[in-house]
């Protein structure tokens, strides 16, 4: 312990801490400060830069699931659009069928009524006809055997019936 | 150099055992002794040199007197400031005149003496009135300016790499900003914590830096021994002491004069222990640096040293290879010895920078 005592040196001491101080003070403006900043500036940056990029990955993901949202909904539509086209098709084509057939049916319906009519006014023509060509050939053929013009239409009126009824 | 001076002993002993094994003629084995001994004194005598400040710069010294170097400036406070070269001592050897007065080193120490070189000593010790502050430039004081202009120079030329490169760093910077960004994160984050840590940044890293290199420096032929010197741990210890005493918040002066949770006659037992506490901190910090770097030049000098004590085809090789695989162990304590010094500093600057809501 004496001997170290003895080994300090003063001067020494006194160099070596007013050396050290200047350095200290030296390199904490000139060298310590600036890079120290520059180390963390670019620290900063990474940091920033890796959040910029994980932001713009979330977006790009983001994206893709919009894009990917609005495809399925698309073709949601589509096969919509497709599924209701085809029924419309069906409808159509079921429509105009039923249409036609109602159209089909009204025609035949009214060429049946008026074959109907026809027949009819042509069966009471002929029966008009009839009697009154009867009652001539009656009148001439028969004459006496019939007094009254009653019984005679009454006998055609018979005759008539009996025809119609055939 | 009592730590020295044991493992000198030990190492020593151990190989003049196993020498006086080997020798067989009583006479011859008296020679050889002999011979030994003036190989001894010559190693403890460079080792000696080696581990002290000189006031010249030598690089190589042989027996007879040559030394290649360069002198240093000598700064004396001696009733006036008194500045002269160095080369005036011819390395410890002579009187230097300056104004009238002699000055002579003495075991690396400047004394007053009359001009024939004698010292007024007191019971075989120079006495007090002989003593001169001592400011001047030392070999010591040299590596100082020497390891501060490189500091400047790597850190500034580091943070002008910046601003050229895009906030990347060039050169050399790319191996220093991974040492800087760790002690920012492992030692002055981990253990001052976010809030605190910035104001201690610029002396942390000072610090680290400063004993790595000059640790560093110790390795090489130089031979510079800036680190394992007591003046320039205590220098820095004080530092630390002084950071920590004038950041210290209200909190630790709390735990030092009025421990918290304990019954009052231990609070005012702790007082003095916690107080003594804050003077052994920094003490500790100033002889562990010293002592480690200090008997890792001892220890490494006597394993070279061996070469010329165990002159064979044995001692040789195996002196080298010790002395191989020490340097290489004393590369991992320069580094070893920088960093924990600098966590010990963060841990101190973190219990003065704590505050209640910080637990």
């Amino acid at each position: 312990m004496e001997k170290l005592i003895n080994d300090f040196s003063l001067g020494l001491f006194f160099w070596q801490t007013v050396l050290f101080l200047a350095l200290l003070f030296l390199l904490r403006k000139f060298a310590w400060k600036p890079i120290l900043e520059a180390v963390e500036a670019r620290e900063e940056g990474i940091k920033n830069a890796m959040d910029k990029a994980a932001k713009a990955k979330a977006e790009f993901e983001n994206i893709n699931a919009d894009n990917e949202r609005i495809l399925n909904e698309a073709r949601v539509q589509r096969d919509e659009m497709l599924k209701e086209a085809r029924e419309m098709k069906v409808n159509l084509v079921e429509e105009a069928k039923e249409e036609a057939k109602e159209e089909a049916n009204k025609v035949m319906e009214q060429a049946k009524q008026t074959i109907e009519n026809e027949k009819k006014a042509a069966l009471a023509d002929i029966r008009k006809q009839v009697g009154s060509l009867s009652i001539a050939i009656a009148e001439k053929v028969v004459g006496s055997e019939l007094e009254s013009k009653d019984k005679q239409a009454s006998l055609v009126d018979e005759m008539i019936k009996e025809v119609s009824l055939n | 150099m009592q730590i020295g001076n044991y493992i000198k002993i030990l190492f020593f002993s151990l190989f003049l055992t196993f020498n006086a094994h080997a020798q067989h003629g009583e006479v011859k084995s008296e020679e050889k002794t002999s011979e030994k001994q003036e190989i001894l004194d010559e190693i403890k005598e460079v080792k000696a040199h080696h581990l002290a400040d000189s006031h010249d710069f030598t690089f190589v010294s042989t027996k007879e007197g040559t030394h290649i170097g360069f002198p240093l400036p000598v700064i004396l406070w001696d009733n006036g400031l008194k500045i002269f070269s160095s080369s005036k001592f011819e390395h410890g050897e002579a009187v230097a005149e300056v104004a009238g007065n002699h000055y002579k080193i003495i075991h690396h120490k400047i004394y007053k003496t009359d001009a024939q070189g004698q010292v007024a000593e007191e019971h075989g010790h120079p006495s007090k009135a002989a003593a001169v502050l001592d400011f001047s430039i030392t070999r010591n004081v040299v590596f100082i300016l020497l390891v501060g202009l490189l500091m400047l120079w790597m850190f500034t030329s580091l943070a002008k790499s910046y601003a050229k490169n895009n906030g990347m760093p060039l050169g050399i910077g790319r191996f220093l900003e991974p040492v800087i960004i760790y002690v920012r994160d492992e030692i002055a984050i981990a253990n001052i914590g976010e809030k605190h840590y910035k104001k201690y940044m610029p002396y942390l890293l000072t610090v680290f830096f400063f004993i790595w290199i000059l640790n560093l420096l110790g390795l090489t032929p130089l031979g510079a021994n800036v680190t394992g010197n007591i003046a320039i741990t205590a220098g820095l210890a004080l530092v630390t002491y002084l950071i920590t005493t004038f950041t210290a918040k209200k909190d630790y002066w709390k735990h030092i004069f009025w421990m918290p949770g304990v019954p009052v006659p231990m609070k005012i037992a702790l007082i003095p222990i916690e107080l003594l506490g804050t003077i052994i901190k920094p003490f500790s910090l100033m002889i562990r640096l010293y002592a480690n770097m200090f008997a890792g030049h001892v220890v490494l000098m006597s394993i070279v040293g061996l070469i010329f004590i165990y002159k064979s085809w044995v001692g040789g090789p195996l002196s080298f290879g010790l002395a191989f695989f020490l340097s290489i162990l004393e590369l991992l304590v320069a580094a070893l010895q920088a960093y924990v010094f600098t966590m010990l500093s963060a841990l101190y600057f973190a219990s003065a920078s704590e505050e209640h809501g910080d637990h």
